[in-house]
């Protein structure tokens, strides 16, 4: 190039010239940074090569390696599937209020969200593929030349809601991504409604991941109209808590500037779904305790141990106790203020949550069995490993969509600034 | 970051990157290094299997030939294996006698032997539960029950697959790996089936067993007539259920749990033919089914003599 482009962008340079620019350059920001960077990516790396190795070994020799068994046939992959469903649907959280209400704070931070919901529903696929008995039939599900049982199967549905919200996802902000490196304005034609989409399909996943257990006759205590409702309430209070973290983690190790209104609405969200939540979860035990009767096992079990088993009754308080602590902690007024209370508030609303709609939702749908016997379940080492290599792996995808996004997004990296280096 | 670039050659940072990038993938290969062994007992016609429903009457005589070979290699067991068709006219129904059943779980352990179960985990379609007398609440039943049989306070009610007409295992499964067939009974392609355990969770009737390892079974033990969607030994990771003997029934022969019951308390026949012992029961006897709340219209009834 004989002169440096003055005016950005080159009229001249297409998309066929830009795009692998940009792709090429995303490329390079995801694999540079400072010592903290590379000794948090090289740990999750390792913990992601764990997990992979554990779950070879589980492939290799079937099922039997994990605790899982014919009584209790989903375990803590299941758990953290249902849980990451949540995280992604509360991803969208953010938009609400920046696109809905027009928050220009938001606007600025609203794609954070959006890369979370991308991360979490990788891990959701990923936990999904670990949990089958024969991941190399994966074919057997693809319409066409495989068989979907659409639109019978609740699964079917779960996986064309689920891919839909990575698809929807991943069109947003590569768009928005992509014009802001170009120094565009993003065409609102091209995102807006597929923005207003997202908010539509954020509910959808959740909901349908609620059906899913919600459907079968055979287990009482799943099958109550509340799941999806309380799906939906826990998952805005679970990803607006990530989210917070993430804006203070970026805030603290970063020079980007994260407004206080973006993190002041979060919260004023969680205030309200913890709260939900929780009168939620009150309607539901006092259903279950006040009538009695058989159905009802599934629920002292979790609750209070049934004939001397008892595995999830520790969790399951220590999850009601977070989240009460967290709510308590959320009502203070001046909460947003104090980094150090808030962060405590979402860690404890995040982990209450992850308990609650993980192990407490889905073991004690099978504890007592349908013909009322009690075979405890306390996930192994493999399914550990397993389920920690898929979280460091998600970690990964969202710490790199971040590393890329956050430089294109606060107009460090551009195209512009590009073609002058080269010049 | 501009002198770096500027340099000729390779720059330190590329350097190190570059090291960084080898080790990972020798990391990685080290991690699905294991995956190897499996992958060597998978074969690409297996693979490519499709679905029995799919399956030309050619088709079907190659790949019944290539698990017979399959068997004899992994187990060392001769076996021929064929796919009986359901008969037109038949729908097969069960009732079992809950005045005369003693508890005594022959039923279940010919079941395991027919059916080619792994032998370390004892697995067998039928679990027989102990009940108190005056209550049919199976919550008041146990399984694992000891001493000698009958118990004076006690009945015993053997539960398996109920071969619903509404099956809501059939509903939920993903891939079509199980349905229903035209003679009445459920059944799954373990070829097809991918091992969620969503069939497993949806089952009111706790009918469903996953083969959690690939089974172990001594050569002398392998019962060697086999059916392709019945007792053929399974392979590792999918979901399997009673078929009624699909082998031995369809064929005019009765399920392995009546043979072994040492009462009398097992009645199996076609609920289409009026002239049936199956219909004989129905109609002149006080039957009902399990967990009729759910409506799932079991083909598996009880009844009591008086």
């Amino acid at each position: 190039m004989n002169k440096p482009a003055a005016t950005l962008p080159p009229p001249h340079l297409s998309h066929l010239n830009s795009y692998p620019r940009f792709i090429w350059r995303m490329m390079v920001l995801a694999t540079e940074g400072n010592w903290l960077f590379y000794a948090w990516m090289i740990g999750l790396s390792a913990v992601a090569l764990v997990g992979l190795n554990a779950w070879a070994i589980q492939v290799t020799n079937g099922m039997g390696v994990t605790n899982m068994s014919d009584h209790v046939s989903w375990g803590l992959y299941i758990a953290n599937f249902t849980f990451m469903v949540g995280l992604a649907a509360g991803g969208v959280m953010m938009v609400i209020p920046a696109y809905l209400y027009h928050d220009d704070d938001m606007h600025d931070v609203v794609i954070i969200g959006e890369l979370l919901a991308i991360a979490a529903i990788v891990m959701c696929i990923g936990f999904v593929v670990v949990d089958l008995g024969r991941p190399d039939r994966v074919w057997h599900m693809l319409p066409g030349i495989g068989k979907f049982h659409f639109p019978v199967s609740m699964l079917t549905w779960d996986v064309i809601v689920l891919n839909g919200y990575l698809l929807i996802n991943l069109h947003i902000c590569g768009y928005l991504l992509y014009q802001r490196y170009r120094g565009r304005r993003p065409n609102p034609k091209i995102y807006v409604p597929v923005v207003f989409l997202s908010i539509g399909w954020a509910i959808s996943i959740h909901t349908v991941t609620a059906f899913l257990y919600q459907g079968l006759g055979g287990r009482p205590f799943w099958n109550t109209a509340l799941l999806a409702p309380r799906f939906l309430t826990s998952a805005f209070v679970s990803g607006p808590a990530f989210i917070i973290l993430a804006l203070e983690a970026i805030r603290y190790l970063s020079s980007y500037k994260v407004g206080d209104g973006a993190i002041r609405i979060l919260v004023n969200i969680m205030r309200v779904t913890i709260l939900i939540n929780l009168l939620m979860l009150a309607s539901e035990v006092f259903t279950e305790f006040y009538t009695g009767g058989s159905h009802t096992a599934a629920a002292r079990y979790l609750y209070f141990g049934l004939h001397g088993f008892d595995a999830l009754v520790p969790w399951i308080w220590s999850s009601i106790v977070l989240t009460l602590l967290a709510a308590l902690l959320l009502l203070c007024p001046k909460v947003h203020k104090h980094p150090v209370m808030l962060v405590t508030a979402c860690c404890f609303a995040f982990a209450g949550i992850w308990i609650e709609k993980g192990m407490g939702l889905i073991i004690p749908g099978f504890i007592p069995s349908t013909l009322h016997e009690i075979v405890e379940y306390t996930p192994n080492g493999i399914e550990w490993r397993i389920s920690a290599g898929i979280w460091a792996a998600g970690l990964m995808i969202y710490t790199l969509a971040i590393r890329v996004a956050m430089p294109i997004f606060s107009g460090e990296v551009s195209l512009k600034k590009d073609i002058e280096d080269h010049a | 970051m501009t002198d770096v670039k500027k340099t000729s050659g390779i720059s330190r940072r590329t350097a190190v990157k570059g090291i960084g990038a080898t080790l990972g993938a020798a990391a990685f290969a080290k991690a699905i290094a294991p995956l190897t062994s499996w992958a060597a007992n998978q074969s690409i016609d297996e693979f490519l299997q499709k679905h029995y429903q799919e399956l030309t009457p050619a088709q079907m005589q190659k790949v019944l030939k290539r698990l017979e070979e399959d068997t004899k290699k992994d187990y060392g067991a001769e076996v021929t294996i064929t796919d009986p068709k359901p008969q037109p006219g038949v729908k097969f129904g069960y009732a079992l006698n809950l005045s005369i059943c003693v508890g005594c779980r022959k039923c279940a352990q010919a079941c395991h032997v027919e059916n080619n179960h792994d032998r370390k985990s004892g697995n067998s379609y039928i679990r027989v539960l102990e009940m108190k007398k005056g209550s049919l609440d199976i919550e008041h039943g146990k399984v694992d029950y000891k001493g000698p049989v009958p118990k004076s306070d006690s009945f015993y009610m053997p539960v398996q697959c109920q071969q619903c007409d509404n099956p809501p295992c059939v509903d939920v499964c993903p891939v079509e790996a199980t349905w229903k067939e035209k003679d009445g009974i459920v059944a799954v392609d373990y070829n097809w089936c991918i091992g969620c355990r969503y069939c497993e969770a949806a089952c009111p009737y706790h009918a469903r067993r996953f083969n959690w390892t690939k089974p172990e079974i001594p050569q002398e033990e392998i019962t060697p007539v086999q059916g392709y969607l019945s007792n053929r030994v399974r392979p590792q990771g999918v979901m399997e259920k009673c078929t009624f003997c699909m082998h031995k029934t369809r064929n005019g022969e009765l399920p392995a749990c009546l043979q072994a019951c040492p009462t009398g308390a097992r009645v199996f026949g076609n609920l289409l033919d009026p002239e049936s012992e199956i219909r004989w029961v129905l109609e002149n006897k006080r039957v009902f089914v399990l967990k009729e709340e759910l409506g799932t219209k079991p083909s598996f009834y009880y009844f009591f003599d008086e």
